[in-house]
């Protein structure tokens, strides 16, 4: 038939069966979550690019900063620890939120990009089960965008904190305000333990999207969005009451409250007493949120298991 | 053990029957064309035989069943289905990496033997490379599998001439090996003629044709009659007839070479024509036939 064939040994029926094929299991996972990377780079380059912006402001705000540690001299310390964690927490706030939206996008478009564009059948057609495919996947909201994000914060914050430092003994006033409490295990234990609950909180939302991006044909986001909202409406019309949308609201901005003293949607977090793992850890709401997700995220497996691929 | 061995093989979408009892059998070693129509059941098919759809009837693929086992199933089989299916934001470099990296039976520095041929670069993306690149990158990755049943769906479709044979020259020097299993479908069924083992019509969801070619050539012989011997071969049977320049072809089923000789010029049929008969007007008025 092919003038190479006679040159090539001849295997027996089964022998490349047999060849051994020894892979570690957390391979194809490792190479998975490697390849979100490579598909989403906004799930870096965003926050990094809002850090910079952050910094680059502050830079410039810096011409000011001397007067402003003067007129904080003058306050009592609990006042002046509140407001320079507040300016800290400022700079956390738009890295969160850059990063949570950059997971609600990345969900939105996990399992439905791939079957947009048919690649779904290329991936089909490696031996990657589709339990190893939605874990790297939902890995992305639950693990590794919350360590991009806790990186981030804290390396934006030492660099706030060197930036003040020396902008302060510049002008030859007191660290003392800056450098009092000593502020940096609080920097990076705060957003540790607040992006965590954040991630743990919001686990269910990102199961909601990523089983609406594997079920929705066409705009995933509005088939996300719209029932939720259609369903508070209905209940509002039809019971006067709004059970839902309380539900829903504390989903979206409950977590502080829960896993703070004295936290609320707006509250600083200033002191590390303020952490209370023990109450959250208490809180019903959590542990319905991690069961729906479970559910959420089994049943995405599901989908792109058993479901016709184009 | 047979490659593929499908017996009843049922699949209905709402009240059409995509599959309506399939029997097929393909041994190893093998080059089946699956040939048929739009719409007849060839790409149900071949999802079926991947694992990517559920199916009524026995289906069993190098032994496992394909939908429950998949994923295992995927280390002894490639899949080709056209050339949109690489997705597009991938680097060429990414792609060698990652099929390196979940494919237990990838050799990489074959892939890039192969791709050393071609004018790919390693840092471009598939959105940057042309159909007929795509469809020569995504070859090299297969043939550096050492898989033991290749699926081609339409693997050739929107390249031109010089692609198209580049691409089963490449997959006969290169890849098969009388170990490996082929199944392609494809509308340029002349194309492929000679390189096939094997060939089956399917219409309707039905197997209408399944033989070897070695049968093909002993079974189906076409015959440009000589105009003074047409009534004489009309009287044996043509399951065809047609006219070219005025002069009768008919094709035969089953009938002694000998017998034909005196009645005017002898060859083997091509696939397409005797698709055309097999399928009748039908089959010709739906445009699949060449």
């Amino acid at each position: 038939m092919n003038a190479q064939s006679s040159t090539v040994p001849e295997f027996g029926a089964d022998a490349p069966a047999s060849a051994p094929a020894a892979t570690a299991p957390t391979r194809p996972l490792y190479w998975s979550i490697r390849r979100e990377f490579w598909e989403s780079r906004s799930i870096f380059i965003a926050p990094l690019a809002v850090a910079a912006l952050v910094l680059l402001a502050l830079l410039v705000s810096a011409v000011r900063l001397p007067q402003g540690v003067r007129l904080l001299e003058a306050l009592d310390p609990a006042r002046r620890d509140a407001i320079i964690a507040g300016a800290f927490g400022m700079a956390a706030f738009p890295i969160t939120i850059t990063t949570f939206l950059v997971a609600v996008f990345y969900c939105l478009g996990a399992l439905h990009n791939e079957r947009r564009d048919r690649s779904i059948l290329f991936w089909k057609s490696l031996p990657v089960s589709d339990l190893v495919t939605v874990v790297s996947k939902a890995s992305i909201p639950l693990v590794i965008i919350p360590i991009v994000t806790v990186v981030i914060i804290i390396a934006t914050r030492l660099i706030m904190l060197l930036m003040g430092t020396a902008v302060v003994a510049a002008n030859g006033l007191s660290l003392a305000p800056l450098w009092d409490h000593p502020p940096l295990l609080q920097l990076s234990l705060v957003p540790l333990y607040g992006v965590a609950v954040q991630t743990l909180w919001y686990a269910p939302i990102y199961g909601w999207l990523m089983l609406v991006s594997g079920w929705a044909r066409r705009a995933p986001f509005l088939w996300a969005v719209i029932p939720p909202l259609a369903l508070c409406l209905f209940e509002k019309i039809a019971f006067h009451t709004s059970y839902l949308t309380s539900m829903l609201e504390n989903r979206l901005t409950g977590s502080d409250a829960a896993a703070f003293v004295d936290g609320g949607p707006n509250a600083v977090i200033y002191k590390l007493a303020q952490l209370d793992p023990a109450k959250f850890v208490a809180t019903p709401g959590l542990w319905i949120g991690l069961a729906i997700a479970a559910v959420l995220f089994a049943a995405a497996v599901w989908l792109r298991r058993y479901r016709d691929p184009v | 053990m047979a490659c593929i061995e499908a017996r009843g093989l049922r699949k209905a979408y709402g009240t059409t029957m995509a599959l309506d009892g399939v029997d097929l059998t393909v041994e190893e070693g093998r080059i089946l064309g699956l040939i048929g129509p739009n719409g007849a059941g060839k790409s149900t098919a071949l999802n079926a035989i991947l694992g990517l759809t559920a199916y009524q009837g026995e289906l069993k693929v190098l032994g496992r069943d394909p939908w429950t086992e998949r994923d295992r199933l995927m280390r002894d089989v490639c899949f080709i289905a056209d050339v949109a299916v690489l997705p597009r934001w991938i680097r060429v470099s990414q792609a060698l990496d990652y099929v390196a990296g979940v494919h237990p039976r990838f050799d990489r520095t074959k892939a890039e033997g192969f791709l050393a041929k071609t004018s790919i670069r390693r840092s471009s993306r598939v959105r940057e490379l042309s159909k007929g690149m795509v469809t020569q990158l995504h070859l090299a990755l297969v043939m550096a599998i050492d898989a033991r049943l290749l699926v081609l769906d339409e693997p050739t479709l929107g390249l031109d001439i010089l692609f198209r044979k580049q691409f089963y020259d490449s997959l006969l020097n290169d890849y098969f090996d009388r170990s490996r299993t082929i199944i392609v479908t494809t509308h340029q069924v002349e194309e492929i003629q000679h390189i096939l083992t094997d060939v089956a019509f399917i219409d309707r969801g039905r197997i209408v044709l399944d033989c070897s070619m070695e049968d093909f050539e002993r079974r189906y012989l076409e015959v440009m009659v000589s105009p003074e011997h047409a009534a004489a071969a009309r009287a044996l049977g043509p399951i065809q007839e047609r006219q070219v320049f005025g002069r009768p072809i008919m094709l035969f089923d089953s009938v002694q070479r000998d017998r034909l000789v005196p009645l005017g010029e002898v060859h083997t049929p091509s696939i397409a024509d005797l698709f055309v008969a097999v399928m009748g007007e039908g089959a010709k008025s739906q445009g699949a036939a060449q």
